[in-house]
């Protein structure tokens, strides 16, 4: 590599990185707890509890829970009813005072299925842990911050590719591995960030892409409802406002029927941004492994009860889709959670060693890449 | 200066390992649990393994 090329790919790694340090900083200090947020819930006694009941006590049916909700939150209407996988028992239950309401003004708690008591989910409402996700997912900016993070996402990915590329000439006459402890503090943290950064290069270009994606999310959707949800339901342009809902008992059955194979995930209820107006969307998940991040909308008429439409999945919400495990470090068990915070804590190393030999860099008299480029 | 070929493999082929491994480790936990979970542990744990080693070792 030519020396004048090696000077371009430190200037774009240098600035990339500079621009993108605090935000990436403040991202993996955030995610962090975030990578936990299930077993810091239990802990604090956040997490709801069903009760202890027989084992085969039947459910209560879709439109019994919804009434279930509407007593527990008077005035308010249901949004989403959510299944969760660690108990089929628990239902979460989003409400808002509109369907339309945006997701951070949203109510979310817990109904047992089989009684249609309400359980509070505090964490899920408010607390230092939602403080932790907003940071994180927005910085309590709306839009304007995820893109904002996306951007600094941008930023990151710029500075790991030109990272990779500078690797080459740092490590040319040095083997694999080597950490120089006895010539200076400067020459040890090189080698630190050097290693750590190119071990961790798959995690960190793989959380990286997925960040943006999912910072991306409220776009992607955006796209979802004007390309295939708009087409859908087009018949439905001029027709009058819902005025009587029908109930929502056999959604579950409707939706198994035209999506064979498939568990339910969430539904989101008529006027919120999963749906249209007129309808019922029950979004099915595949019963494999890999399929069950894919999510395939059914979405049901909500006066007659008639499938409108088994939508397409957009490769673009599959993306989105397959980015939040690949993001949250959530499906392999407690192990690949204390792997995900390491290779976090290995990641703000990295950002930090970073800075610290860009600023002995600007210090020294020479300019260090000049001088190693003579050494070789 | 050009780098030889050589060069370039002599200093890249252990990090391509490590990012081959580190993918597949990301992956196969997608695929199921019991052994694939297993399998993603050894893929990330090696990386993580690496930089600690690296970091924690003193004269």
């Amino acid at each position: 590599m030519k020396s004048k090329t090696i000077r371009r790919w430190s200037c774009v790694h240098t600035w990339t990185s500079l621009i993108c340090t605090v935000f990436l900083l403040m991202l993996a200090l955030t995610g962090l707890p975030l990578i936990f947020h299930h077993e810091i819930d239990h802990l604090l006694g956040d997490a709801a509890e069903l009760k202890v009941m027989p084992a085969d006590t039947p459910q209560l049916d879709l439109q019994q829970l919804v009434a279930a909700a509407e007593k527990h939150r008077p005035g308010e209407v249901m949004q989403y009813f959510g299944y969760d996988d660690e108990d089929p028992n628990g239902m979460i239950a989003i409400m808002a005072p509109t369907a339309g309401t945006e997701p951070n003004s949203s109510h979310t708690f817990m109904l047992d299925a089989r009684t249609g008591e309400a359980l509070e989910m505090p964490s899920a409402n408010g607390g230092l842990m939602m403080v932790m996700l907003r940071l994180h997912v927005d910085m309590f900016a709306g839009l304007p911050g995820k893109l904002l993070l996306a951007f600094m996402g941008l930023m990151f990915i710029a500075a790991i590719v030109s990272g990779t590329v500078l690797y080459l000439p740092f490590m040319r006459r040095l083997k694999f591995a080597t950490v120089r402890q006895d010539k200076s503090t400067r020459l040890r943290w090189l080698d630190l960030h050097n290693l750590i950064g190119v071990v961790t290069l798959t995690w960190a270009l793989v959380v990286g892409v997925t960040g943006v994606i999912s910072a991306c999310a409220d776009l992607l959707i955006a796209a979802w409802r004007t390309d295939s949800l708009s087409a859908m339901v087009a018949p439905y342009r001029d027709a009058p406002p819902l005025t009587q809902r029908a109930p929502a008992t056999r959604l579950l059955e409707i939706a198994e029927e035209v999506a064979p194979g498939m568990k339910p995930d969430f539904i989101a209820f008529p006027g919120t941004r999963f749906s249209s107006e007129h309808h019922y969307a029950v979004f099915m998940k595949g019963s494999t492994h890999l399929t069950s991040h894919l999510l395939t909308p059914v979405l049901i008429d909500a006066s007659t009860l008639h499938v409108t439409a088994v939508a397409e999945r957009p490769w673009y919400m599959d993306a989105m889709g397959m980015s939040q495990p690949l993001h949250f470090g959530d499906y392999g068990g407690m192990p690949m959670k204390i792997l995900w915070a390491t290779l976090d804590v290995l990641t703000i190393i990295v950002l930090g060693s970073g800075v610290y030999l860009w600023v002995v860099r600007r210090k020294a008299a020479k300019p260090v890449l000049v001088k190693e480029e003579r050494v070789t | 200066m050009r780098p030889r070929q050589s060069n370039f493999w002599k200093v890249f082929t252990t990090p391509t390992v490590i990012a081959l491994l580190s993918a597949a480790g990301l992956f196969s936990a997608l695929l199921g649990d019991g052994v694939w979970d297993a399998l993603s542990w050894l893929g990330l744990g090696i990386p993580a393994a690496l930089a600690l080693r690296g970091l924690l070792q003193r004269r």
